[in-house]
């Protein structure tokens, strides 16, 4: 008998999944040799969606990349029908997952997250059952303090002790919150998780539920997710429906009844106060700390917040037993770590390490290394709170405390690749132009201070950069980072200030030169055309606000680097690509 | 416009069965909104003025929310809806030029609708798509690996579409 699962994970949606879902559904019909087509969610593989795996009882899996709905058919005959791999379009999952250890992924593209039956079949629920039937509260959180699991939004807070300290409150109105505002750009971990493998996180937050002995609990989700919150509403509902949620859990009397609160798009909602007070119908805006929200959280009382790639570790654990998580790691992180790997590298996806990896091992091992092949300059971690990491710094392991000492932080696991097309200056302006707009105003470091920061580093990026504003930056950076109340300011200056601990020549080419090395920032390059290349269309005469470009129909043109404003549109209209910068 | 009036006021409906089935919890006022948003398409005036007078809070307190956060907007929205990705990955890949070439072709800045009514542009921090970088989202269906000349190519379609049904629409009134 033979398996069909399309991923129609948020990527594969995207990239055109549910066509060749439909395609196969056609093509198999009713009966065909018994093969079953499934869905399922996020592979992993993200680069070469969309992702097809053929699943044999005797043969193992067999993954089909880069399917198109003209593939379909001749995977159905030759494959599903006959046995016959095709194996020009395979694609190899060792060569990004060989190194891989799966613990938050375990289920991700490989059950149907629409499917209760699919995950029980997969020791689902088994260690809420544990934990209700066998376990106190105490022992349950005991157990998780022993695995050493952090927090895995970004701080990297045991979660143990948060547990301890909220289950130690007195007060009879406990709650559980997961913090699904996943909001950094460039990542997409908890998404892909929430779509994938929604049980796993639900059985996580009953878990908790029980250790602090909360009756209530919110999933507070990005409203940007739709697909993760259709199939979070239907999982509640399917669990619920077998007393997996509700009122008497597994018949033991536990009660957990769990919300979803859809975010209304606010970066700052990420932070746990603010998250509160947007769950309660305000504006998110953070509060000063302590008291912490284990002690005075939601309506005022203990609140218990944790990630979704924390509780999805949660049921692992209580299984296997906190010597076996913390096993994996290093001496102060333990377990696996799940990034999002995109940018210019040539596998991008969901991958899942164990602590302790070095960095490089990530790019090159997993990731095949970068597009074009050649080394990577510098690789982004912990989006815009985090920081730039230089290539000569690749052997830096994946553990929270050596990655704070490079200047980046963990955070929740975005990891973009750049190579020497990426002007490290522009990037340190993106991403506080970012931070900028989300700053919610609350203090006056924040709002001010990254917006004259910003102001800067776009004057650096037109070519008009003063050398004073190398050390305005600094200073500015460090004033932000210690007089604002929650993590977004107080990270905010991270992707400039290691940009200019690393990279300060490229700030300087800027600024003296008035040149930027990638290329990259159009006001410093200058625009010409490739004769060879050039068929003399016309497009970019067209194009030309200024009048900057000229020549005879059907023979090469040439652009006047005087009157040439540097915008940029001739190289759109190009079909050609013979406009090159220079 | 028979049929414009009939959908409004099943819009109104929904909306206020929420409005009223909710009105004594606490924490309700951003999915009343967006209940309200859902409904017609953007927050009106009358909305806030409603859950206002059924709730008690002050109509100054919800439009501080409203503003606060992205997802709501107090005008109402072009028939199709483009959210271009300028997230991390989208931004390395060159969704700045893609940015452009959406202006040019609609001739309108990020965050307006078009004239014609047929497009609101807005830009998005990251749709999460990352490996299909640079990406967009037309209403509810996703672009990934941009060029120029697809996205020229992705709204001209979107316009004759409109314009063909625009034509059905009238010969069935003739």
């Amino acid at each position: 008998m033979r398996e069909v699962l399309v991923g129609l994970g948020s990527c594969g949606l995207a990239a055109g999944g549910l066509k060749i879902y439909q395609r196969f559904a056609e093509l198999l019909g009713s009966d065909c040799n018994g093969a079953v087509l499934k869905k399922t969610g996020c592979i992993g593989m993200c680069y070469a969606e969309v992702l097809v795996e053929v699943r044999d009882e005797e043969k193992g899996s067999t993954f089909y990349g880069n399917v198109t709905p003209d593939k379909v058919e001749r995977i159905v005959e030759s494959h599903v029908k006959n046995g016959k791999a095709i194996p020009e379009w395979v694609v190899s999952p060792n060569g990004s997952n060989s190194k891989q250890k799966r613990i938050v992924l375990r289920n991700c593209g490989v059950i149907d997250p629409d499917n209760l039956d699919e995950y029980l079949a997969r020791e689902g629920y088994q260690a809420l059952e544990k934990a209700l039937t066998q376990m106190t509260p105490a022992e349950v959180i005991q157990t998780i303090a022993d695995a050493g699991l952090r927090g895995r939004g970004g701080a990297g807070f045991p979660t143990g002790t948060k547990w301890r300290l909220a289950a130690a409150s007195k007060d009879t109105q406990k709650y559980v919150i997961c913090n699904a505002d996943e909001g950094d750009p460039g990542a997409f971990m908890d998404r892909s998780l929430l779509e994938s493998d929604p049980h796993s996180v639900l059985e996580g937050m009953v878990i908790a539920a029980y250790a602090i002995g909360a009756d209530t609990g919110y999933i507070y989700v990005r409203a940007e997710y739709p697909e993760a919150v259709k199939r979070l509403r239907h999982a509640i509902a399917q669990a619920t429906a077998r007393n997996l949620l509700g009122s008497n859990i597994l018949g033991k009397g536990f009660q957990l009844n769990i919300h979803l609160k859809e975010g209304a798009g606010a970066f700052v909602c990420g932070e746990e106060t603010a998250l509160i007070a947007s769950i309660e119908g305000r504006r998110g805006m953070p509060k000063v700390r302590p008291p912490f929200p284990v002690e005075a959280g939601l309506w005022g009382h203990p609140t218990c917040i944790n990630n979704v790639e924390t509780l999805a570790n949660v049921p692992w654990i209580l299984l296997r037993g906190s010597e076996a998580f913390s096993a994996l790691g290093t001496e102060g992180s333990k377990g696996t770590k799940v990034f999002a790997l995109a940018g210019k590298v040539k596998r991008g996806g969901l991958v899942e390490v164990p602590m302790g990896m070095t960095i490089n091992e990530v790019i090159y091992d997993i990731g095949g290394g970068t597009l074009s092949g050649k080394p990577f300059k510098a690789v982004q971690i912990g989006g815009p709170s985090g920081g730039c990491i230089p290539a000569s710094l690749g052997d830096t392991p994946v553990d929270y405390e050596q990655i704070t000492a490079t200047g980046a932080i963990m955070g929740s696991g975005g990891m973009v690749v750049m190579d020497e097309t990426t002007c490290m200056v522009d990037m340190a302006r993106f991403f506080l132009a970012f931070t900028q707009n989300e700053s919610c105003g609350k203090c006056t470091f924040c709002r001010i201070g990254t917006k004259r920061m910003l102001e800067i580093l776009e004057r650096i990026c037109a070519g008009k950069g003063k050398e004073e504003d190398i050390a305005l930056l600094s200073e500015l950076g460090e004033q932000i980072k210690s007089s604002s109340l929650c993590g977004l300011g107080q990270s905010a200056p991270n992707p400039v200030l290691t940009t200019l601990r690393y990279f300060l020549d490229e700030y300087t080419a800027h600024i003296r030169d008035k040149k930027c090395p990638a290329k990259s920032c159009l006001p410093l390059v200058e625009f010409h055309i490739v004769e060879d290349k050039c068929t003399g269309c016309g497009l970019c005469v067209e194009a030309c606000a200024v009048g900057a470009i000229s020549g005879a129909k059907k023979s090469p043109h040439k652009i006047d680097v005087l009157k040439c404003v540097r915008c940029g549109k001739c190289i759109t209209v190009c079909n050609q690509g013979a406009i090159e910068k220079r | 416009m028979i049929q414009q009036n009939e959908n409004n006021r099943m819009a109104r409906g929904a909306f206020e069965r929420m409005l009223w089935r909710h009105r004594g919890e606490p924490g309700k006022l951003i999915p009343l909104l967006q209940a309200a948003q859902d409904s017609y398409g953007y927050v009106p005036q009358s909305a806030i003025e409603q859950i206002s007078d059924v709730t008690g809070i002050p109509s100054a307190e919800i439009c501080g929310v409203i503003t606060f956060y992205k997802q709501f907007r107090l005008k109402p929205l072009g028939r199709h809806i483009i959210r271009l990705c300028k997230g991390t990955a989208c931004h390395v890949v060159g969704a700045e030029t893609i940015s452009q070439v959406l202006c040019d072709e609609l001739n309108i800045a990020p965050e307006e609708t078009t004239e014609d009514g047929l497009f609101t542009f807005t830009v998005v921090a990251c749709l999460g798509c990352c490996s299909l970088a640079p990406a967009m989202m037309i209403d509810d269906q996703t672009y990934g690996r941009l060029t120029p000349q697809k996205i020229r190519n992705l709204i001209r379609q979107y316009r004759r579409n409109a314009q063909k049904t625009a034509g059905v629409a009238a010969s069935a009134k003739a």
